[in-house]
């Protein structure tokens, strides 16, 4: 499965080594000519607005939402999770604008309050799988066709799906538990019911 | 729910990478930096090439000047310390800036010692000019590197030499038979438990960008081509004829760093780049690499 990586900006490489370890054809993706022959896409973590600027100036926003609206599976997190969202709380920020929910950017503070959480993931089995927060967004609303798939101990959601969609606001990719990469992997080859 | 731990401190690090952190020192120059693509921005009072000029005592930016970049943009905001003035560090942290540069462009504090950052919740990034100096410094708990250059020069001679210097000592390791590694650990100062891990894994445990004489597109490709995973532009935008058209410039060379007719699209009709000093002109006293220890 040909998995294509964002590579504007933010940690992208560490997504490469996980993709390569559960069996993936990982392809980094800077311009739209990289996006030809993909079954997923992944956003990784990063500056939104460093990332939104380039998508524009490279003409790759639109190609993206084309695609993503049509049936290409997208994961995104952290600043992936922003770009994927619809609407953005108390910024002008608009870019795929795809999932049904609106998320607020740093809606912890600044980095002084990232913090690791363990979350419960009924998708993801019974085991907790340890969050890693950094200068994090959340969820503020969504409409009911998102799934929510994950909340911290006050409530707030940090984790949600729609249809061939996944958002996080957590980083999977800086720890060593695989099953949110494998659980989209399974997702963008059609595997568990789409919700 | 944990906070300040190792994972956090050098994830922010990894979120950066790729990225064009850009010295400001005003709120206005925060927002050009921000809407030109910066992954972050530096709070400063005077840019280096200013400090180079006036002489004098370099310290913290005045909290006000923190305080209103912090305000206008949604990056993260990083501010720099004297080396060692780890009070200087607390008042960083309290006023919420997300990284602390300890930096040898401010005046040093202490001649001896840096800062110990575990002390910190706040990340620190630290200059280095070697492997064994960008060793010491994780061990008292640096979260990110950077490579020192010289800063305010727009000079990029000394950027490469630290780069090629960190880059060659590694390799170094990684082909070391394992009975020289106490030694070589002891020649270059820094501690055994890193210097293993460097052989192991072939590279830093943390994030390294490069900084101090970036003045051109062509000067943050060529950084990030000799291996840095980012880089730390400071003069070299706000002294130069147009700082918008340049830190766009920068940012699109240092995403697109392998392609050369993007750096050669981007490196047309910028107008003039910032005054270079050369490196054999400034005094020896007057170099800001050597500060540090």
């Amino acid at each position: 499965m040909r998995i294509g990586i964002l590579a504007l900006q933010g940690a992208f490489v560490e997504h490469l080594g996980i993709l390569e370890r559960l069996g993936a054809e990982p392809v980094l993706v800077r311009l739209p000519v990289e996006l030809e022959g993909l079954d997923g896409l992944i956003i990784p973590g990063g500056e939104s607005t460093t990332m939104i600027r380039l998508m524009l100036e490279y003409e790759l926003l639109q190609p993206l939402k084309d695609r993503a609206e049509a049936s290409l599976p997208v994961m995104g997190v952290c600043a992936g999770m922003i770009l994927l969202a619809k609407r953005v709380a108390d910024s002008p920020l608009q870019s795929l604008g795809l999932m049904d929910m609106t998320v607020r950017r740093n809606a912890f503070g600044s980095q002084v309050d990232s913090f690791e959480a363990d979350l419960d993931i009924p998708a993801l089995g019974e085991t907790p799988f340890h969050g890693v927060f950094i200068r994090a967004p959340v969820i503020e609303a969504a409409n009911s066709t998102v799934e929510l798939l994950a909340r911290l101990d006050d409530g707030r959601a940090v984790a949600a799906r729609q249809g061939r969609l996944l958002a996080a606001a957590f980083h999977p990719e800086l720890g060593s538990d695989l099953r949110l990469h494998r659980y989209f992997l399974d997702m963008a080859s059609g595997g568990p019911p789409v919700a | 729910m944990e906070k300040g731990t190792w994972t956090v401190k050098t994830g922010l690090a990894q979120m950066l990478k790729g990225g064009v952190i850009m010295d400001v020192v005003t709120a206005e120059h925060a927002k050009i930096a921000e809407d030109a693509g910066a992954c972050a921005v530096m709070a400063l009072e005077r840019v280096p090439a200013d400090i180079r000029a006036a002489g004098g005592v370099a310290r913290m930016a005045d909290p006000d000047v923190i305080l209103a970049i912090k305000a206008v943009v949604s990056i993260p905001v990083m501010a720099k310390c004297r080396i060692g003035h780890f009070v200087e560090a607390q008042v960083l942290e309290a006023l919420g800036v997300d990284f602390i540069d300890e930096s040898e462009v401010l005046t040093p504090a202490d001649e001896s010692h840096h800062v110990w950052k575990h002390d910190f919740k706040v990340p620190f990034v630290c200059g280095c000019r070697d492997l064994g100096e960008a060793l010491r410094r994780i061990a008292e708990g640096a979260a990110m590197i950077r490579t020192k250059g010289e800063a305010g020069t727009g000079n990029i001679v000394e950027a490469v030499r630290h780069m090629r210097a960190v880059m060659g000592e590694i390799h170094k390791l990684a082909n070391m038979p394992e009975e020289e590694l106490m030694a070589e650990s002891k020649a270059i100062g820094a501690p055994l438990e890193l210097v293993l891990d460097v052989r192991r894994t072939g590279k830093l445990p943390v994030v390294n960008f490069a900084a101090g004489g970036i003045a051109t597109p062509a000067d943050a490709a060529l950084m990030m081509q000799l291996g840095s995973d980012g880089v730390f532009v400071g003069s070299g935008i706000f002294k130069s004829s147009d700082p918008s058209a340049r830190a766009k410039a920068i940012v699109k060379a240092t995403t697109h760093h392998r392609d050369a007719r993007i750096i050669a699209e981007v490196s047309r009709g910028l107008r003039a780049a910032m005054p270079g000093l050369d490196i054999k002109a400034i005094p020896k006293e007057e170099l800001l690499a050597t500060r540090g220890w």
